[in-house]
């Protein structure tokens, strides 16, 4: 299927100046790579704001473009759960209550922050299944990527794949961590100028918002919802039966609110690697502040366009189709794509195009920069070559284990990528799995940061009791109408949830639960091994009060987190 | 690190506008290319548009240079 993109000289020239000043970013920075710290930490001296857009933008994958303008023609207004109830209250306690750990430490990620809370096997435990998991997404996504220039394009697969690896590899080789950032600021402005376009165009074509309302009304009715439940958010959340989502409020509140985003934005070091970089406590703890507020602006520019989509689907006149996948059913991801073609005329058109290709690229390099950073420090320093006390011998070293980790992480992904093109269903799976570890993730490292009584011992039992429950609750439970294993019930089937993000919910609220309960019970089974003093700096009774005195008013993050929890409840009444 | 990256972005944008603010010129009378964009020449908006943001970051990184002399 070619979908009839004719991309012109102007969008190709677009296309090639993005480029060359994505590698020229990299080949600028590469006098800076001194040591392994400059490499894989940025060495800690990134200011907020860049690391604030870096932060919003490693999430602002394609993957996610295109899955939430889907999910607008789906869902409508509801997918803004995933923005304002999902990710800003989260952003806002990692901010808060986790950075001061995190970056105060000196940890130099997340497993390294476990190693040094608990103990050596639940850092070990939490390295490996992050590099693995890491790899495998940079590989998935790399295969989406080579799929949809095949499609849209009509560029060669093999060729789309490797050549955007070249390209990942290139700057992440040549600048490491800071090319990863720079570039994820420079995506974070192209994502939105391309897109802008289409968000002001499809809704002057419905006849703005208020036409967007009435236009929908028949259209939602016909499917049995009241008329406005694409154009509200918790309105229909009474019960599950009313809105597209199939979830209750609490579901929302806790699942989504609190256990799923919380434990994505807390504990994914791909994130908080960006807030790592910063260069001071403060800048570390404005960071996941100073995304928030794009953050809560994005369902405007992502989602919106998709509801519109809902409403040219069902005008015959608009000549706006989705393309079918091969059991018939209209494939949702490739929405906002379709939009592009609508809208866009030669020029804009690369530029939306250009847009897309960004997000894809700079998601693989965030993975592919924390893959290195985990590997060098957690596995590779921990397991097979510990520091030596000549310093300057190692700092060459682990800057060449970081880069030869690089190739080696964009090596397997092409890999990953090409058994996900062969066997599609279990990488879902597997990315499906993963997804289960965040959850007892955030258990635990709550539990390590604001209990001091909690063991090495325990966390790791909790870390492996919750995966486990995960992985139970998936076997045992499937979404009506699932007609794969991987979506669950591939022990027995026990219950049947309505959709799919109701199971997954679920999983997470269990996984939680169990991996809280099981830290909690085994460490008061176990004794605690690490002294007062050591855990100074790692759990909070026992760090001394940060003192923001000396910073402006208008710099605190106290004063940024007021602003950023008012922003998002004004929004929230506004579509409520 | 290094650079600041407000004048990669700067340049970028700036390039960038320039180069769709010229075509959406050049086109401005191709009705044929914007009856998909509802008649709205938007390469000469968008163009302007980013134009003005890569000369303001490339005044704000001017700027930042001047209170910082290293």
């Amino acid at each position: 299927m070619n979908s009839g993109f004719i991309l012109s000289w102007i969008d190709y020239s677009v296309m090639i100046i993005y480029f060359a000043f994505v590698l020229g970013i990299g080949w600028a920075l590469k006098r800076y790579m001194k040591d392994a710290s400059a490499f894989l930490e940025a060495g800690r001296s990134m200011p907020a704001w860049v690391a604030g857009l870096a932060f919003i933008s490693t999430n602002l994958g394609a993957l996610e473009v295109m899955g939430m303008t889907g999910s607008g023609v789906k869902y409508g207004m509801l997918t803004t759960h995933f923005y304002w109830v999902g990710a800003i209250p989260a952003m806002v306690f990692l901010a808060m209550f986790m950075m001061p750990f995190y970056y105060g430490s000196k940890a130099r990620s997340v497993p390294e922050y476990l190693k040094l809370r608990f103990d050596e096997k639940t850092r070990g435990l939490n390295a490996i299944l992050f590099a693995v998991m890491t790899i495998l997404a940079s590989g998935i996504s790399m295969y989406a990527l080579a799929i949809l220039m095949e499609k849209v394009l009509g560029w060669n697969f093999h060729l789309s794949l490797i050549l955007s690896a070249a390209i990942v590899l290139a700057y992440t080789y040549l600048g490491g961590l800071s090319s990863a950032i720079y570039n994820e600021v420079l995506q974070f402005f192209i994502i939105v100028v391309g897109l802008l376009p289409i968000v002001i165009l499809s809704l002057k074509d419905v006849g703005g918002w208020h036409g967007l309302q009435q236009s929908l009304a028949p259209i939602v009715s016909s499917k049995g919802f009241a008329p406005d439940t694409w154009t509200t958010t918790w309105k229909y959340t009474g019960s599950a039966a009313a809105n597209p989502m199939g979830v209750e409020w609490y579901g929302i509140f806790v699942g989504l609110g609190f256990v799923l985003s919380f434990g994505y934005w807390c504990t994914n070091f791909l994130i908080v690697q960006r807030a790592m970089s910063a260069h001071s406590t403060t800048a570390a703890r404005n960071t996941p502040l100073i995304g928030a507020i794009p953050k809560m602006f994005i369902p405007f520019l992502i989602i919106v366009p998709g509801i519109v989509a809902l409403v040219l689907m069902n005008t015959p006149g608009k000549g706006f189709t989705l393309p079918l996948n091969a059991a018939g059913q209209p494939i949702y991801d490739y929405t906002i794509i379709m939009l592009l073609k609508q809208y866009l005329p030669a020029g804009v058109l690369g530029l939306g195009i250009t847009a897309l290709l960004a997000s894809f690229m700079s998601g693989m390099a965030g993975n592919v920069s924390a893959f290195n950073t985990v590997w060098t420090y957690d596995i590779y320093q921990s397991y097979i070559r510990p520091a030596t006390n000549n310093k300057a011998i190692d700092d060459k070293h682990y800057l060449f284990v970081g880069r030869m980790a690089t190739i080696f992480g964009v090596l397997v992904s092409i890999a990953a990528a090409y058994l996900a093109s062969l066997f599609g269903n279990i990488m879902d799976f597997l990315q499906t799995i993963f997804s289960m570890v965040n959850a007892p993730l955030f258990a635990v490292i709550f539990l390590g940061m604001f209990w001091k009584r909690g063991t090495g011992h325990a966390a790791f039992a909790g870390l492996l009791a919750g995966l486990l429950v995960a992985l139970l609750h998936h076997g045992l439970t499937f979404p009506a109408g699932a007609d794969t294993l991987v979506k669950g019930g591939w022990i027995t089937h026990l219950h049947a949830y309505p959709v799919e993000m109701a199971q997954s919910f679920w999983t997470a609220i269990f996984a939680c639960s169990t991996s809280t309960l099981v830290t909690v019970v085994v460490s008061f089974l176990t004794t605690q091994k690490k002294s007062d003093q050591e855990l100074t700096g790692l759990v909070y009774s026992l760090t001394p009060k940060l003192n923001e005195e000396a910073v402006p008013w208008y710099k605190r993050s106290s004063t940024l987190a007021i602003v950023v929890l008012t922003l998002v409840t004004i929004l929230t009444i506004l579509f409520w | 690190m290094g650079i600041d990256i407000k004048i990669p972005i700067g340049l970028m944008f700036t390039i960038l506008g320039l180069l769709l603010t010229v075509y959406g010129f050049i086109t401005r009378s191709d009705a044929a290319l914007y009856t998909v964009s509802l008649g709205i020449n938007v390469n000469l908006w968008s163009g302007l548009g980013m134009l003005v943001f890569g000369l303001l970051m490339l005044a704000l990184s001017i700027k930042s240079k001047k209170q910082k002399p290293q």
